[in-house]
Order: structure tokens, then C-alpha cells, then sequence
């Protein structure tokens, strides 16, 4: 098996804020971590080799500093690191990363034959869940998205089957290899590295494929590949709290009182999602 | 797999970086664990560091990028009582010039890091979010590695140094470092205001990256046996106070209570008007003086920094003491390693390098300061307030006479203080610095 993950370098977005003056965000002083998404999907690769055997290889796209996921990567057990850095990639849209990075794996696959791409479902920065469809399609894989469990491989005879995560559901996918898989978090539960695999991915080289390495047109790359452009961020007006019922006396009341504000507001139902059974119980009360 | 390595370092903060920079210039290979995710991740202080003993590690550290926040020009000190206080400052222009970066000061989550990274770059390994939970020995009980919270997680070394700061769970594990008793350290937080640069500028009427420290004493530390500063960085100020373990809980006063009401005496509400709040932490000093530093070498092991009680409390000197020891144990190592000899005995001259430096020149010269300010609990209750009185009263015109003003002063200073008291209060201090 030929294992690929791609991973992000994404600033730890529990404290990134948005300014409120320029509506960007703010990122001085933010450390960056690996996507915790991608994570799993590394843990996953892993798995999968010690089950399976064969290799894992690791890319991502990003500036130089971005060697660190990868490093934190070999420390939890893949083969190889590549990291894909150009001044060329810098503003890439996900168009332009997926297909970045789909050339990396083309690539990848010369010499040995991609039988697996993991990514993470998205990125906790942008959300988008969009680059590993986007590889997928190039690829032409079978795109298995928002994997919650791995139900079996057969390498052999080029199947696997997963479970996926739908609206109110798990769906059981039958497909071919080579597959893409994004995946959820509860997939695998990432373990620690060791220290002997700690130090190693420590002094361990990290190679570096430019734009020509791998073949890419230079018009499909960076912000020149990106037709999309972010006009504004805008951070929700915060919510303003609702009345409030004092239940220390009489409960009784308070809970009449609050259903009494509900029910006279007209968009209350409307502001929940409800579906199925459910549904026909809010009309039963 | 067990690696082998020289030497292991616990710690990464300065003198676990001092002493990894030493031995790699040196090509002897040292990995350093540390907790914290990164270096830096968990190390406080008050933040000021001095040139000179950093020059001895990283020669050219001020055109290396050294994450220097200001270069101190003026120190003062103030004497609080609840409502005003006596300054004294002073300010060279040496500071600014050829004598500039003599004190500084320096965020630790940036400068540890930057530390960190010249080790690494000197080809030191530095091994992040690793504890070190126990030290492996041999059947005669010599160091011979460290075990980490890690699977697969022990590394065997010729000689380990400690370098994991005051509160060592390692140490007190290990039985190497008793666990400080609550009057031998002193509890202290620190509150890191944001300010816009220009607005430190002028409230402290310096240039640019030019900054200014103040150490305060007085009532400000509720009575308890402490000290607070306020620190210049370049976008924020740090307010730090605390005051001696043992006191905090006799008197049972929070420790950041004693920051909030420190906030607001007109001596420093003003330097932080309008700022915002960025961090919160707090921190163990040693101050269990010379009589107390534990015994700092052994069958293959050292003890540098904070871990070894090396502080001098009267003039902030943490972390460059950290830092000279780290390179003294390093120094020691590496003739250790050249007799291929890692005994208690080999490492002995650890101690004799330090004996013949400042760092137990001035640990045993202020070996009294702490004493003396344990014994004369008026210097932070009474004394204060009478000498507020003393200045208040000269300051007043009311047409009193100056002289009848003086007795009145003097009347006050007594109703405390016995003029015995008073005497002995001036001799011990002046024998205690």
C-alpha cells in the first residue's frame, strides 16, 4: 500500500480573532499547529501500515516554516515528507492547492502506484472542505468524503469500504482503490509519538518540490490559479441576550412566563432545524 | 531502543540552553527535554536579563534577531505607603550608548525560544512536549539517563544536568532537591499590560527602545515580606508582586488581590491607565539563601538555575545566575567527559567554578538580606506609613513652624518604632547588603 496524507499548517484558530477595524484576521503572534483533522488522518495512515504494511508519504503546501506538521508527522510514524514550497504557490484559492497538490501525487505515484490519499474532512482556517474533493476529481479517485470509519481494505482486490457521516446518518460506501478519503475526527484517536521517533523526526531532512519539481503550469498555481477572492470576513453581531425569569420563588410561574415569550414569537420554530419524527413531536406539544 | 546520548538536559529555559549552547560549541551532542510545547511555553520571570552574562553564551546575540523588548537607560526604586511613596532613579546616558543592552528586557515566550533555537542551530537537540518523570541509575545508584512520559520514552546519558526551574516535581521525586519549605520561596504574579508604544514613551519619558524598571517595596505587599516592579517591554508593561510563601499563608491574603490594589496606587495607576490586560501568571522565586542551596552535583548528575536555588533576590538576578551556571555545569561536563569520568568527584569542580564567580560571591554576600527583611516586618508595615507622614507634613505649607513640624514627624516615627528598634533596623541593614 501506498499511503498519501495532505496536511495544512493552520493557525490555532481558538485564538484567532477578527479585527474588528480592517475585518481580517488577526494572526500576529498566533501559533501555528498542525489542522487537527489532518492529524487523524496521519493516525489513520498509520494504522493502515501496521495493518497492510507498505509506505506513507506526507505533503503539504506552505511556506518553509511549514516543515514543522511534517516533522511532527514522521515523528508519529510515516516514511517520507515532502514539502511543497514556491513563492509561485503563495495566495493558492483551493482550486489552486488541490491542484498543487494533485501533481505532488501524481508525481508520488511514479514510483510507487497511490493506492490511498487521506486528508483532513477541513481545515479548522477556512473550512471549506473543498481541496480534497478538488484533488480527488483531478485525480480521478474514488472520493470517499467525511469518513467516520474505516470498515475494511482489501488491497488485493482494490476495495474498501467505509462509513461516512450524512445529514442525520451514517452511510456505508463500497468503492475502488485508489480512493480519497477526507476524514472526521473520530476516526482514530492520534497517539503519542515515542521518544526514539521523536528525536529521529527531529534530525530527519526535509525535502523541498518547487512548482517546476513538479511540473506544474504556472498559471494553475498560487493567487494566478485562484479565481477566488475573499471581498470581506465579517464577524457575526454577538447575540444579545433574552429576557430572563427569576424561578427562586415561584418556578411555576417563571417556566409559564418563558414559554409565554417563546411561543409569542413567531420565528421561534423556524429558528430550529427539525426533521422526521421529531417534527411531528413539536406539533404534538 | 534506548538512545544514547552524553548528556541530558531537563529544562530548557536558561540554563538548561546555556549549558546545551556550551556543549555543542563544543561538538559534545546533549539533548534538552522540556514540557512546554515549545521553549518558552512555560517559563516566567520577571523578564529582565543582562547582556553581559548572555554575551558569554551567544557573543553577538543583539544582531541575531535576540527578541529584546527594551534596552533599560533609568532604574528607580520606590518606597510605597498606602497613599504615596518616596522614588529615587537614576538614568545614564552610558545606557543608551556603549553601554547599551547592559540590562533589557525580554518576553520569555519569545527570548526562550529564540535561546532555544541558537542552541539548536549550534547542533544541541531539543526535544519539546517530553517530561521527564524520573531519572534512570544504575545498582549504585549513579544517573545514568532519564526516563520520559513518552512510550518507549527512556534515554540513557553519561551525565544528566537538571535544569527544570524552582518547582521540580523531578527533584523532589528524586530526592536530589528537598521540596522548598514555604519561607524559602517567595510567591510572586505578574500581570503583562498591553500599551501602545508611544504612550510607554511618554509616560516613562524615554525614546524609543529605550525602557525603565522600578522595583517598589513598602505597603504595597500587604504587610507580607515582598517586593513588586514594574517593567517597560515595548508594547506592554509588567506588573509583578509577591511577597514570601510563609506570609501568604499566615496573613491568608491573595496573591492577586494584593496585583489589583497595587493597580491602583497613584504611583502606578497612571503608568497603566487605559491598558489592557494581556497575561496573567505567577511564579516561585527561591529565596532560601546561601546557607540553603542544596548540594548541586553528584554520581552523574548536575543541578544549574532556579533548580539549584540560585537567585539573588535583592538585585533580580534569576535567570542570568541561571544562565552562568548552566555554562560553569556545561564546562564541568566537558572535562568530565575528556577524563571519561562522571563521578561525584569529577564533577566536583562545578562547585569551585561557581565558588570562584559572583553567583556565590553574591549569594553569600546578601546571605542576610533575607534574614533581615524576615526580621524587621516594620520595613513593610509601620515604616512606610511614618515616612508617607514625614513627607506628607514637610510638604504641607500651613503655616506650622518647620520645627514644630519635625517633632510632630518624629513623635509619629516613635509611636512605632523605639529609637533601639530603629538603630538596629539601620545596622542589620547595612550589614545585610
Amino acid at each position: 500500500m501506498h499511503i498519501i496524507c495532505c496536511l495544512k499548517q493552520v493557525p490555532d484558530t481558538a485564538q484567532v480573532k477578527i479585527d474588528p477595524e480592517t475585518n481580517t484576521l488577526v494572526r500576529a503572534g498566533i501559533e501555528s499547529i498542525l489542522n487537527p483533522f489532518d492529524l487523524v488522518a496521519i493516525e489513520q495512515a498509520v494504522r493502515i501500515k501496521e495493518n497492510h504494511g507498505g509506505t506513507i508519504t506526507v505533503i503539504t503546501m506552505g511556506p518553509p516554516q511549514a516543515s514543522s506538521i511534517l516533522r511532527q508527522a514522521i515523528s508519529l510514524g510515516v516514511d517520507d515528507v515532502v514539502l511543497l514550497s514556491d513563492r509561485a504557490f503563495a495566495g493558492a484559492d483551493t482550486l489552486a492547492t488541490s491542484y498543487t497538490l494533485a501533481m505532488a501525487i501524481i508525481k508520488l505515484g511514479n514510483n510507487i502506484p497511490v493506492d490511498l490519499v487521506l486528508c483532513g474532512k477541513q481545515a479548522i482556517d477556512g473550512d471549506t472542505a473543498q481541496t480534497g474533493p478538488g484533488i480527488a476529481t483531478r485525480l480521478k479517485y474514488t472520493q470517499l468524503t467525511y469518513v467516520s470509519s474505516i470498515q475494511w481494505i482489501d488491497p488485493e482486490n482494490r476495495k474498501i469500504q467505509v462509513e461516512r457521516k450524512v445529514d442525520g446518518g451514517v452511510e456505508t460506501v463500497l468503492g475502488d482503490l485508489p480512493a480519497l478519503l477526507t476524514v472526521e475526527l473520530e476516526l482514530a484517536k492520534p497517539r503519542r509519538a515515542s521518544l526514539p521517533s521523536l528525536i529521529a523526526s527531529l534530525k530527519a531532512p526535509v525535502p523541498i518540490w518547487d512548482a517546476k519539481a513538479i511540473e506544474a503550469v504556472e498559471t494553475l498555481v498560487g493567487i494566478k490559479g485562484s479565481p477566488t477572492w475573499v471581498r470581506k470576513i465579517s464577524s457575526p453581531a454577538p447575540r444579545q441576550g433574552g429576557p430572563k425569569f427569576r424561578a427562586g420563588t415561584d418556578p411555576d410561574k417563571a417556566v409559564a412566563q418563558c414559554l409565554e415569550v417563546l411561543f409569542s414569537d413567531s420565528t421561534f420554530f423556524s429558528n430550529f432545524k427539525l426533521t422526521g419524527g421529531r417534527n411531528s413531536d413539536v406539533e404534538k406539544f | 531502543m534506548q538512545e544514547k546520548y552524553d548528556v541530558a538536559i531537563v529544562g530548557a529555559g536558561p540554563a538548561g540552553i546555556s549549558a546545551a549552547c556550551v556543549l555543542a560549541d563544543n561538538g559534545i551532542n546533549a539533548v534538552v527535554f522540556e514540557r512546554g510545547e515549545f521553549p518558552g511555553a512555560k517559563n516566567i520571570s520577571g523578564g529582565v536579563l543582562y547582556g553581559h552574562d548572555l554575551a558569554r553564551i551567544i557573543p553577538d546575540f543583539s544582531q541575531k534577531n535576540c527578541p529584546i523588548e527594551r534596552n533599560i537607560v533609568e532604574s528607580r526604586i520606590w518606597y510605597l505607603s498606602r497613599d504615596g511613596g518616596y522614588s529615587v532613579s537614576y538614568r545614564d546616558k552610558a545606557f543608551e550608548s556603549q553601554r547599551r543592552y547592559n540590562v533589557f528586557t525580554v518576553g520569555r515566550a519569545k527570548f526562550d525560544r529564540w535561546f532555544a533555537d541558537q542552541a539548536s542551530q549550534k547542533g544541541a537537540l531539543v526535544v519539546c512536549g517530553t517530561v521527564v518523570t524520573d531519572l534512570l541509575r544504575d545498582e549504585n545508584g549513579r544517573v545514568t539517563g532519564v526516563r520520559t512520559d513518552r512510550p518507549d520514552g527512556d534515554l540513557n546519558a553519561k551525565v544528566v544536568l537538571l535544569a527544570d526551574g524552582i518547582n521540580s516535581p523531578l527533584a523532589a521525586k528524586t530526592g536530589f532537591r528537598q521540596e522548598p519549605s514555604p519561607s524559602h520561596v517567595a510567591l510572586a504574579v505578574k500581570e503583562v499590560i498591553d500599551l501602545p508604544e508611544e504612550v510607554i514613551d511618554q509616560r516613562f519619558n524615554i525614546s524609543s527602545g529605550n525602557g525603565v524598571t522600578i522595583e517598589i517595596l513598602g505597603s504595597i505587599t500587604s504587610g507580607m515580606n515582598g517586593v513588586a516592579v514594574i517593567y517597560t517591554n515595548r508594547k506592554s508593561l509588567s506588573l509583578c508582586i509577591g511577597a514570601n510563601l510563609a506570609d501568604f499563608a499566615t496573613k491568608k491574603i491573595k496573591p492577586y488581590e494584593m496585583l489589583e490594589i497595587f493597580k491602583t496606587h497613584p504611583m502606578a495607576a497612571p503608568l497603566i491607565k487605559g491598558g489592557k490586560p494581556a497575561e496573567y501568571m505567577a511564579h516561585w522565586l527561591a529565596e532560601a539563601g546561601f546557607e540553603n542551596i542544596p548540594k548541586l552535583y553528584g554520581n552523574g548528575y548536575l543541578i544549574a538555575g532556579d533548580s539549584g536555588m540560585l537567585f539573588n533576590t535583592l538585585h533580580r538576578e534569576g535567570s542570568n545566575m541561571a544562565m552562568v551556571s548552566g555554562a560553569f555545569a556545561a564546562q564541568t561536563i566537558i572535562d568530565a567527559i575528556r577524563k571519561n569520568d562522571f563521578s561525584r568527584s569529577s564533577l566536583k569542580n562545578y562547585e569551585s567554578r561557581l565558588q570562584n564567580s559572583f553567583i556565590f560571591d553574591d549569594l553569600k554576600k546578601y546571605r542576610r538580606f533575607n534574614p533581615f527583611l524576615a526580621h524587621h516586618p516594620e520595613i513593610f508595615t509601620s515604616l512606610p506609613e511614618a515616612m508617607g507622614f514625614a513627607a506628607r507634613e514637610m510638604l504641607t505649607v500651613d503655616g506650622t513652624p518647620k520645627k514644630k513640624k519635625q517633632k510632630k514627624i518624629w513623635k509619629n516615627l516613635r509611636k512605632n518604632h523605639s529609637l533601639s528598634a530603629l538603630l538596629r533596623l539601620m545596622w542589620d541593614g547595612y550589614r545585610s547588603v
